[in-house]
């Protein structure tokens, strides 16, 4: 059904997101739960570094990612001394991927949170909870919903990503050629046009089954929250 | 058991309250809505923090701002009934119940989940999901989960105040059950007298931040200096009694009490069960000798203590408070106390209608005493 070719960057994308978004996943819910959850001097200012991938063009963030990164600058070079090569490869481009998606996960995580019935959390302390216990046994499965949501939210904004990847570690084939990537690169080669169709339709798939079991997640924790109106 | 001395400034009122309270059973903290009374359960369990002074429970620190001690909540030991229940929706009301012995770490278990769940009525809720229960099953199940984090002492705020008058009369017999057989001290805040009524030993009175007056229910009710704050409902006396025997021919009780024997309407319960009564201002009448032929069983020889001064001029009635062997409020016209010229240490007949003992405050008492 699927050609190796087609195979390949299915699965390099779906590879990519998946780290991408497993390694912000803990991240974004400590920046959710700090924006949500406390006042301090400067949250505006991280509020706005954390929404930044949303509204810079991708191609600015690509080009920034680039500058800090690139493999021979300071920080590039340190990671390389420890084993991670960020230039030019998958793991450059989920680096992309998941700052990209960042702002959309931590969005939806800080609402949920928001949501969360505080004095549910003051019960829990008093019936003997430590903060820690608190987030694990109310205030996370209370939010668990938008927590789900947020996740996938973030998982199909990494299978999406072009911009920021393209311009930070190019278009290699079978380590950076991601779908959109892939997509882009048949509809400039002449005759690609069906080929192109052939991965946009994959795309479109991935979409509808990851909103599918978001779906599903969402009902069942809401089913488990009770009816809450 | 608890003592404690706090001050603290709220929003628009300095709270500085202290009193110490060494006996199980219930001490009702009184005042009016905005007094601070809920700021006050707060800094106890832990929620807010006070500006100064200390708590004490059982002889521990449990705060301290001189030893820069302040427990978490979760170290305190503090149940906490709060007004509105509560649950934790994602959980069984089971789990709910559970949640407080999840993270203590007790030698003994004092209390039997099976026992408790028992008490409460909850034995058929246990699978039930907060979303599906009333309002009453609700409370009670909060009242379950704070007993069952096993702490030293229960602070509950307003727990009935939420709930219609049908699930008042539900949850109100289960505070007096849990106060009998579980050996808890509990803290009751509330704004209802009548609640105080049924269900205290001791009272405290919060008024403009501080405690105005520290009593027993019985002393308190019957002060006229407090007639302001504690007049807020129908102006009464509360009196402890003990079920002497049953007519049943005639349908009556007869309950012994220091001024002598009071006939009322059949109550079914044991003799000698110890009864707090009220009796209503008004359903008292006076008169300067021994009525001979009346229809009143419950006649009583006394002497006028004091004449309240009505608040309001050309006032019909003047409450008077009467000396029976207990302080008794009579409800008379001023008219009457110039006809029979009442002034304090004038011997006086009191006639108590035997219908007007308060069926509501007629809580069955354990251990007080009626002589």
């Amino acid at each position: 059904m699927l050609s190796p070719e087609e195979l390949n960057v299915l699965l390099l994308s779906l590879k990519v997101s998946f780290w991408a978004t497993a390694c912000s996943l803990p991240i974004g819910m400590g920046a959710a739960w700090i924006l949500a959850r406390y006042d301090f001097p400067g949250k505006i200012l991280v509020d706005g570094l954390v929404h930044l991938p949303l509204v810079l063009p991708p191609v600015v963030v690509g080009y920034l990612l680039l500058v800090t990164l690139n493999p021979n600058g300071s920080i590039g070079r340190m990671l390389s001394q420890v084993g991670i090569e960020i230039g030019f490869t998958w793991i450059g481009a989920s680096v992309a991927a998941a700052i990209m998606a960042f702002p959309l996960m931590v969005r939806a995580m800080r609402l949920a949170f928001e949501m969360i019935d505080q004095r549910l959390e003051l019960a829990a302390r008093t019936l003997g909870a430590s903060p820690l216990r608190m987030l694990l046994y109310i205030s996370f499965p209370l939010a668990m919903p938008g927590i789900v949501t947020g996740t996938i939210l973030a998982f199909a904004r990494c299978l999406g990503e072009f911009g920021a990847t393209i311009t930070f570690v190019s278009n290699i084939p079978g380590e950076t050629r991601t779908l959109p990537l892939a997509v882009y690169t048949l509809t400039q080669t002449p005759e690609g046009e069906a080929a192109a169709f052939r991965l946009v339709i994959i795309s479109v798939l991935i979409a509808l089954i990851a909103l599918a079991i978001s779906e599903v997640i969402t009902r069942q924790a809401k089913a488990r929250l009770g009816d809450q109106k | 058991m608890i003592s404690l001395s706090l001050r603290k400034q709220l929003k628009n009122s300095l709270l500085n309250i202290s009193f110490s309270s060494e006996e199980t059973g219930i001490t009702a903290l009184y005042g009016r809505s905005g007094a601070g009374k809920t700021s006050l359960a707060n800094m106890i369990s832990g929620l807010l923090k006070p500006d100064e002074g200390f708590i004490r429970i059982e002889n521990q620190l449990i705060f301290c701002s001189q030893k820069a001690i302040d427990l978490k909540p979760e170290n305190r030991g503090i149940g906490y009934v709060f007004q509105e229940a509560r649950l934790f929706p994602h959980m069984t009301v089971k789990d709910n119940l559970l949640f407080g012995t999840r993270f203590k770490r007790l030698e003994s278990r004092p209390l039997s989940i099976t026992e408790v769940v028992e008490v409460l009525g909850l034995t058929n809720l246990l699978d039930r999901r907060p979303d599906s229960l009333s309002g009453g099953e609700a409370q009670r199940i909060q009242l379950g989960r704070a007993i069952l984090s096993h702490p030293k002492i229960l602070v509950m705020d307003e727990p009935l105040s939420s709930l219609d008058q049908t699930r008042k009369q539900e949850i109100l017999p289960l505070i007096e059950r849990l106060r009998d057989e579980f050996n808890i001290p509990i803290l009751y805040i509330t704004h209802s007298m009548e609640e105080i009524i049924r269900l205290a030993d001791r009272l405290l009175i919060i008024e403009d931040g501080s405690i105005a007056a520290d009593g027993t229910v019985e002393e308190l009710t019957g002060r006229l200096d407090l007639r302001p704050l504690t007049g807020r409902y129908e102006a009464g006396s509360v009196i402890n009694s003990e079920v002497l025997e049953h007519d049943r021919h005639y349908g009556l009780t007869k309950l012994k009490f220091v001024g002598g024997i009071l006939h009322v309407p059949l109550i079914d319960v044991e003799k000698k069960t110890q009864l707090r009564i009220r009796i209503r201002a008004r359903d008292v009448s006076l008169s300067s000798t021994l009525p001979e032929k009346t229809s009143e069983l419950n006649v009583f020889r006394g002497k006028v203590i004091e004449i309240a001064q009505p608040t309001q001029q050309n006032a019909a009635h003047a409450d008077t408070l009467i000396d029976i062997g207990v302080p008794i409020w009579v409800r008379v016209t001023r008219l009457s106390i110039e006809r029979l010229s009442l002034r304090p240490g004038i011997e006086i007949y009191a006639s108590i209608k035997g219908t007007s003992v308060d069926r509501q405050s007629l809580a069955a008492r354990k251990g007080i005493k009626a002589l």
